[in-house]
């Protein structure tokens, strides 16, 4: 890119811009203003390339000058961790009064390695990702679809590491449910 | 999430068991903790299958590949290219 050539910026542009939507919705009002936020981001990544070190990874950078300019653009500082989705990932009813399971999991896990199933269900579990809350959509998708390291997910939006665990956790629970639910239609 | 008080005679049962996948798929877990916890899945018919779900969730997220770009937006990200080349030659930095 430092060469510079317009078919590699727009396929590097391609590549991460559904995880930096993502991740601007979290701080403007609008779908409208994420998708500016991203343009101007670009415009800081064209602008700052040259100067890039690559004391972090290029990924990280990239988040951050999203994360910058979404904040100045953003009219809302970062929200702490909302408290009202903190209930446990399981519903209490699937187990029983000592905590075993009552209701166990139908067993799916072994299927998804089938090419076809996992096609399949790679398409759902976008959309659910989709309807995931802000902040555990934002996580699960830089560490599980854009494979980010916990570290620099926690870099990049500026949370501890704890809460990152925690957003990741409730995303991937929320995920499982679906995929499962998936699976049990599909029987 | 919630806090867990590990009982530290009883070992886990399955609704705290499956509160600690995160932590343990992340490495976070003590030393104790994490023993604990895989003396559960061992112990356990289902909880094993509930891990490999999680694991599976991980997978399935992984082999996502992003939407192509509309046209529309293809074209946008093209102009923003050519546009910021013209800066760069009026402007060098």
């Amino acid at each position: 890119m430092r060469a510079g050539d317009e078919v590699a910026f727009v396929e590097l542009a391609g590549k991460y811009q559904g995880a930096m939507l993502s991740v601007a919705r979290g701080y403007v009002p609008s779908g409208a203003v994420a998708e500016e936020v991203v343009q101007d981001a670009w415009v800081g990544v064209l602008r700052g390339i040259g100067r890039f070190e690559r004391r972090s990874s290029f990924r990280t950078w990239l988040f951050r000058i999203l994360v910058n300019r979404a904040i100045s653009a953003g009219a809302r500082e970062r929200r702490s961790i909302p408290m009202d989705d903190m209930g446990p990932v399981v519903d209490a009813s699937r187990f029983d009064a000592g905590g075993n399971w009552h209701v166990p999991p139908e067993p799916w896990a072994d299927q998804v390695d089938d090419k076809v199933v996992a096609a399949k269900i790679a398409a759902r579990i976008l959309a659910a990702i989709g309807e995931l809350p802000l902040q555990q959509r934002e996580v699960v998708t830089l560490r599980d679809v854009q494979g980010l390291s916990s570290e620099e997910v926690c870099a990049v939006l500026d949370i501890s590491n704890g809460n990152q665990r925690v957003l990741l956790h409730r995303g991937r629970s929320k995920l499982r449910e679906v995929i499962g639910s998936e699976f049990g239609s599909m029987r | 999430m919630t806090r867990l008080r590990l009982r530290p005679r009883h070992g886990l049962v399955c609704r705290q068991a499956v509160e600690l996948v995160t932590d343990y798929l992340e490495g976070a877990l003590s030393q104790t903790q994490r023993r604990r916890f895989e003396a559960h899945l061992i112990r356990c018919p289902d909880c094993p299958e509930y891990l490999a779900q999680i694991r599976a969730v991980i997978t399935l997220a992984g082999s996502i590949t992003p939407d192509d770009l509309t046209p529309r937006m293809r074209g946008e990200f093209t102009t923003l290219y050519y546009r910021w080349r013209a800066d760069e030659a009026r402007d060098p930095q």
